[in-house]
């Protein structure tokens, strides 16, 4: 049982990046638009590139 | 001698999608005709099965897809990109467009083809939800008025976005709450979870240094989740004390303080019960409770946003034999201006060249057009239909009227009281009796016991959490607002529910609302055998009356007309099937004919006369007007039975409003014909010191109003920018929907009471266990959910709108 001194403040750490990660991609506005995206994923990837020639 | 215009003859259109019938298409065919053979073999598809009522869904009856033929050339003027367009990298520029008609998935991927389109596109990004369409290009290749005409091409009018401010305000707040709620849960998480352990242990036993170690973890969990997510209900608390209110942060704050004070205390010391979990598990679903809240009362756009779009952003300046299009801002009295048909009229001034017609559907709300002729004012924001006019300035931007009203909106929509909760009336009450408690359960044990007496006291605090009583009105009204929005009723804000459930006083507009708004066939009096002849000559003409008649007569056969001419402001005449045929007004008719026209007024006053002669004989007579809709009659009776004092405020001729208001019991007193904008929004702001008022419209005209309103609801029909005022937008035709709005609100008053009911139960339960010191750790976490539970629950199962209990 001794080993709970170890994973839980390993959990903690875990869930300090889980918490970083998640700050990181509100604040870059990817959760602004929830709608768009889930159209654009099952449009066929043709990307909007002209082909080269 | 008024002058008359040669009308060609009417291109035919497919009898599937409405678009024209290409030449030589089954040019000798009778019965419908298509464009193609897809169409072709839809319609008999659904001919064949008996399922022509598919034409009259009313999402089919949207116009076809056409290009506006707008040049968007002010696009690319300097002041237009100083206003709207940012540099972006790599030497790109860049905007965010409004498009109308965007709707669905497809338009996502129409739209972000563009760069594949337009050589100078670097990129095209549609946010279908709010139709704003990011758009980045190399100025060096296109421009953005090419890429605005790629668009209006696809049927998407582009207009610029002028939100850009208040766009970037509400995504920082958006963000910053997104921010929170997540960590808040994610901290909560994890200290129930440890509560798990440390309730088994409570329960079976466990040894004291793994007791001690997991009551630390909780109390590092949960110092992070007050301080950080938690900071705003100490905040708000603060700001409520200083300001002498009691809101519903203060109980919150107190409940969180004494909670994290007790428990930190306690694991310090080594002994007694803590409160992390309930502390966390409160941060938590406080401020999920207090996004729905905020999401769901997020005020609309700015209401000028797209009232903006209602003035043109050039005009066509005349400077001696050229015309220059200068930005709309640049116009001073004095200029002359050219209008072409089609075209919006850029400033308030007088008609100088030209004769014309113009819908004023922005100042009285009318679409039968007036007829403009030299000398006549016009005014900004009216759309110019028939033939082109030149203009004198006389007030041009915030000085026109329309720039008038759009200030009176504005400073309406700022004036409008916000609606106190029903939960945050509560909330300073519960706060005194909470304390109050407290305090007395503080003397009753201090004597007997003095430790248990700061434990009871606190136990008190937090068990009498206001948790459910924050969470009860929310949760009703974004349920409830849910479920409208699947009948067809869209709300804005879920302070218009707590309105409409109270019976107050309720304005409607005549003209779309009560009525249909659209000039038809109502009384006729003739043969048979005249009416194809009349249709071949109105089927030339894109004149209201001439809809009307093509709409009453839809099965008639076709008859060929020659020789078609129209008159403005008069009527047509032509020659069909061999016969002199003119149909007009009784003065165009009395020019035409040499028989005297007998001058009996309608037998309705509210009817407008037209009269058909044929081989210089009258020989029939039509009556248009505006019907009143089918429901209007039961709604307004059962408006009336719920309590509502009703009132008709139109901006139509008084003689017209009398008999619409006779027909449906209003009596005198209670209607007003000839209500300008301005006058409605006095009579609006004039009832609005005796109580709630709630206005009706279907928009341009009664925006001003509505926004003063507490409550503005838009009717199906009204203008896109009639949106941005509403509280309310009813998306199913007619009115009906405004008895279930009403129904529905008050439903929801009442689940609101009861939920608020449950969590006062709870308090009390809590509050006297507390108090008799039966509290223990366990039941202390087990009611602070629960009372949450309860009331989600009847939340979600609570039947507000939409299909029978």
């Amino acid at each position: 049982m001794s080993v709970l001194m170890i994973v839980v403040p390993l959990a903690l750490v875990l869930v300090a990046a889980a918490i970083a990660a998640y700050v990181w991609s509100v604040r870059r506005g990817q959760f602004d638009d929830l709608t768009t995206p889930a159209i654009r994923a099952i449009q066929d990837d043709e990307g909007t590139t002209k082909p080269e020639d | 001698m008024t002058p008359t215009e040669l009308l060609a003859p009417p291109v035919p259109a497919c009898a599937h999608c409405g678009l024209p019938v290409p030449e030589g298409t089954g040019a000798d065919e009778t019965g419908p005709r298509f464009c193609c053979t897809g169409c072709a073999a839809v319609w008999d598809i659904l001919h064949g099965h008996g399922l022509d009522r598919y034409y009259d869904l009313p999402e089919r009856r949207l116009a076809p897809v056409q290009a506006s033929g707008r040049s968007y050339d002010e696009f690319d003027h300097p002041s237009f990109h100083a206003l709207y367009v940012r540099p972006a990298a790599g030497g790109l520029l860049e905007t965010e467009l409004y498009l109308e008609g965007v709707h669905c998935a497809s338009c996502v991927w129409l739209v972000e083809r563009a760069p594949l389109v337009i050589p100078g596109v670097a990129r095209a990004e549609l946010e279908v939800g709010r139709a704003l369409a990011r758009v980045a290009w190399d100025p060096a290749a296109t421009s953005l008025a090419a890429i605005a005409r790629f668009l209006d091409g696809l049927g998407y009018r582009a207009h610029p976005f002028r939100g850009a401010r208040m766009e970037a305000l509400r995504k920082a707040e958006d963000r910053a709450m997104l921010v929170r709620i997540g960590v808040a849960g994610a901290l909560a998480a994890n200290v129930m979870t440890v509560a798990i352990a440390l309730y088994a242990g409570w329960l079976d036993g466990m040894e004291p240094a793994y007791f001690n170690y997991f009551r630390w973890i909780s109390l590092l969990l949960t110092t992070p989740a007050l301080l950080w997510p938690g900071r705003v209900f100490f905040q708000g608390a603060l700001g409520a004390l200083r300001a002498r209110t009691l809101h519903m942060d203060v109980p919150i704050a107190v409940a969180l303080a004494a909670g994290y004070t007790r428990g930190a205390i306690n694991t310090v010391t080594g002994t007694g019960p803590i409160y992390f979990d309930g502390v966390a598990a409160l941060i938590f679903l406080l401020l999920v409770g207090r996004f729905l809240q905020q999401r769901a009362q997020r005020a609309a756009t700015n209401a000028t946003e797209l009232l903006h779009g209602l003035s043109p952003a050039t005009a066509r300046v005349v400077d001696g034999s050229a015309i220059r299009e200068v930005p709309t801002e640049a116009l001073i009295p004095g200029m002359l201006v050219e209008i072409r048909a089609g075209d919006t009229v850029p400033a308030d001034g007088v008609v100088v060249e030209g004769r014309s017609e113009l819908d004023l559907a922005l100042l009285t709300g009318e679409s039968r057009p007036k007829v403009a002729s030299p000398g006549d004012r016009v005014f900004a924001g009216t759309v110019n239909l028939a033939a082109a006019l030149r203009v004198e300035v006389e007030q041009s931007g915030e000085a026109s009227r329309l720039g008038r009203l759009l200030r009176q909106v504005e400073a309406g929509a700022g004036r409008r009281a916000p609606v106190v909760q029903a939960a945050d009336r509560l909330a300073g009450r519960f706060v005194a009796v909470v304390l109050l408690l407290a305090l007395v359960t503080f003397a009753y044990w201090w004597p007997r016991d003095p430790g248990r007496a700061v434990d009871h006291a606190i136990a008190l605090l937090i068990v009498t959490c206001p948790c459910a009583l924050a969470l009860a009105t929310p949760l009703a009204i974004t349920v409830a607002i849910g479920r409208a929005a699947r009948t067809g009723v869209l709300i804005k804000g879920g302070d218009a529910l707590e309105v409409l459930a109270r019976p107050g006083t309720l304005y409607l507009d005549k003209t779309g609302t009560l009525t249909e708004g659209r000039t038809r066939l109502v009384a006729w009096e003739g043969a048979d055998e005249i009416r194809p002849l009349i249709l071949a000559l109105e089927r030339h003409s894109t004149h209201p009356v001439a809809a009307g008649f093509l709409a009453a007569w839809p099965d008639l056969p076709v008859v060929d007309a020659a020789d078609v001419r129209q008159t403005l402001g008069g009527g047509l005449e032509g020659w069909a099937e061999g016969r002199h045929v003119v149909v007009g007004s009784p003065a165009y008719v009395a020019e035409r004919t040499t028989e005297p026209v007998a001058r009996r007024a309608a037998a309705d006053l509210a009817l407008t006369p037209v009269l058909i002669a044929v081989d210089e004989r009258i020989v029939a007579r039509a009556g248009f007007g505006d019907p009143i809709r089918a429901e209007a009659g039961d709604v307004v009776r059962r408006l009336r039975e719920r309590g509502w004092r009703l009132r008709l405020l139109s901006g139509d001729d008084p003689d017209v409003v009398r008999a619409v208001a006779s027909r449906l019991g209003f009596e005198d007193g209670s209607w007003i014909g000839a209500a300008t904008p301005e006058a409605k929004l006095a009579e609006i702001e004039r009832a609005a010191g005796e109580g709630p008022v709630v206005m009706v419209g279907d928009g341009v005209n009664d925006a001003a109003a509505m926004a003063r309103a507490s409550v503005g609801v838009a009717v199906r029909g009204g203008a896109e920018a009639s949106l941005a005022v509403a509280d309310v937008y009813l998306t199913r035709p007619g009115i009906d929907a405004l008895d279930d709005l009403v129904a529905g609100a008050e439903r929801t008053l009442r689940v609101i009471r009861r939920n608020i009911g449950f969590s006062l139960a709870y308090n009390v339960a809590g509050a006297a266990l507390a108090m008799t010191g039966v509290i223990n750790p366990l039941i202390a976490a087990v009611m602070m959910p629960a009372s949450s539970l309860t009331v989600v629950l009847a939340s979600w199962r609570s039947r507000t709108f939409g299909g029978r209990p």
